[in-house]
């Protein structure tokens, strides 16, 4: 049958975040998958080392929207680490405690997300409602509800009063009660499990030699998890299971990210009960000794790894950014291979991407030049105005109209 | 049991309750008591240290001596990205967190507060 290439972003009403995605099509067919990352670099790893490590815990924080706890925790840990500061019991234990109930909205997030993907809106308005609870208690613990905040060198910068702690008890008995009631509807609803089973196939030798993490791992039977493997915060103390699931599709992981959720609200009841006492932070130095670390943290897409150099200043030499999206888009291609062109933004949305996150670095290289060409911002605007000229676009009219409009 | 419309139930009890949003424009929204909003200065605090302007991740805050013992603060709430790090980085506690939110301005220059150095003076916008 005769092959047609559909580019899918970077613009594009489907994606959410710009990604540009080019699909082989043999009818309905889909014979290559291929994924072009960049289009969301926004230069946080160079930035990093252009600012304080106070600063920087901040600037980690923003590299996602969703995970922003998971990333600024494995930056403080990092940091942690090479100045040898030893946090203390408290800092650890409300660590742990937003970390869970991140993980606690961000998969009631993609359960609602998967629902909209698969015409299921009903599912979208019900997880969505009531992940508001969730974010509320996050409001009501660190101050907002995305960027928290709660990180800082040493610690942590908020406490738990007892009367929030009984606040949280209440929100979890809540969210048990409906987690079990989407666990209900996910294993008994025809139309979802018939859509979601089979679809985006990922066997068990393909998840480790591709390199899965998180959900999309342990739904393929990886039995892998940092919190249990290699405990941090105050996971050592703590009791769970790890969700593993043998279905190896979209289905499975539906399964998986309900486990954890009842397995989050496990873990959020026994830090707020074995809350010990004790101070929040302890001092830091301004200054880290020179060394190195690498610090993994089980965010809830998966495993996030970060890597920083110190050089004995007030700045980082060094900072790298692993985000679980990276380790998981690979997997991509092969759950599509042979799949219809439909099970596109299920399979896509199932490994929960987040984009921007994983963007790094881009370089723009000239056709027919082999230097690499660095535009200063005069420049790329001026460009921008000659691009669109000569593709018959003027918007010189239309920019004095708005600069008159405007006055 | 396996079957469709395992939701219907839910949905047909739904219609009879209240909508799960808020009236927001109309019914003022109230922030936790821990939400870092706009920064208030209290200028008579200041001793000049800049600590602020080390620590802030955004180079929002500005600090200006303009005459004996006497500070000037200039933030921008454009820049400003509200994590708060000058209040905990302050030793003198003159800087403090609000529940102000409603901060967006068509005008970039209308973002750029300054606060006076006199003491006891109110903040002008």
């Amino acid at each position: 049958m005769h092959k047609v290439v559909i580019p899918i972003g970077p613009q594009h009403p489907a994606l959410k975040e710009p990604e540009s995605f080019s699909v082989t099509l043999s009818g309905e067919k889909i014979m290559k998958f291929s994924a072009r990352l960049g289009y969301n670099h926004r230069g946080i790893e160079k930035a990093c080392e252009e600012r304080t490590y106070i600063q920087d815990v901040y600037l980690t924080e923003r590299i996602c929207g969703i995970c922003s706890h998971s990333h600024s925790t494995c930056f403080v840990q990092a940091v942690e680490e090479i100045g040898a500061i030893a946090v203390p019991k408290r800092a650890l234990y409300i660590r742990t405690l937003v970390g869970e109930l991140e993980r606690v909205h961000s998969h009631l997030l993609w359960l609602g997300v998967a629902g909209h993907e698969v015409g299921f809106d009903t599912l979208l308005m019900y997880t969505w409602r009531d992940r508001e609870i969730v974010m509320d208690i996050l409001a009501m613990l660190t101050g907002n509800r995305v960027n928290y905040g709660i990180n800082t060198i040493g610690g942590v910068r908020r406490d738990m009063s007892p009367e929030q702690g009984k606040d949280i008890l209440k929100a979890m008995d809540t969210l048990e009660e409906r987690t079990k009631y989407y666990i209900q509807v996910a294993t008994q609803e025809t139309t979802l499990i018939q859509r979601l089973s089979g679809v985006g196939l990922l066997s068990h030798d393909d998840a480790l030699k591709l390199g899965a993490v998180g959900p999309t791992a342990r739904a393929s039977g990886v039995d892998r998890d940092v919190r249990r493997d290699d405990p941090y915060a105050a996971y050592a103390d703590m009791k769970f299971k790890v969700i593993t699931d043998n279905h190896n599709d979209v289905y499975g992981r539906t399964l998986v990210r309900m486990g954890e959720l009842m397995e989050a609200y496990s873990i959020i009841r026994q830090t707020v009960k074995n809350m010990p006492d004790g101070p929040l932070t302890v001092k830091a130095p301004r200054k880290i000794p020179a060394g190195e670390a690498v610090s993994r943290y089980e965010a809830p897409r998966g495993e996030d790894m970060h890597y920083v150099k110190a050089n004995g200043t007030e700045k980082p030499e060094r900072v790298k950014v692993r985000a679980p999206t990276l380790a998981n888009i690979q997997t991509v291609a092969k759950m599509l291979e042979n799949r219809q062109l439909a099970d596109l933004p299920i399979v896509i949305a199932a490994i929960d991407p987040c984009f921007s996150c994983t963007d790094r670095l881009t370089g723009i290289r000239q056709v027919g030049k082999r230097k690499r060409n660095v535009l200063k911002w005069e420049e790329l605007h001026e460009y921008s105005i000659k691009f669109y000229q000569e593709h018959g676009v003027d918007f010189t009219n239309l920019n004095n109209k708005l600069t008159k409009l405007l006055k | 049991m396996i079957r469709p419309g395992k939701m219907l139930r839910q949905v047909l009890k739904s219609i009879f309750k209240k909508p799960a949003t808020t009236k927001y424009p109309f019914v003022k929204a109230t922030m936790p008591d821990r939400f870092r909003g706009k920064l208030k200065f209290y200028p008579e605090r200041c001793i000049g240290c800049k600590m602020c302007m080390r620590d802030c991740p955004a180079g929002a805050i500005e600090i200006v001596k303009v005459g004996d013992k006497a500070f000037e603060c200039y933030i921008d709430l454009g820049k400003c990205i509200y994590c708060a790090q000058c209040v905990d980085s302050c030793m003198k506690k003159a800087l403090e967190s609000t529940k102000e939110f409603e901060l967006a301005a068509l005008d970039r220059e209308k973002l750029k507060i300054k606060y006076d150095a006199k003491p006891g003076e109110v903040p002008k916008e």
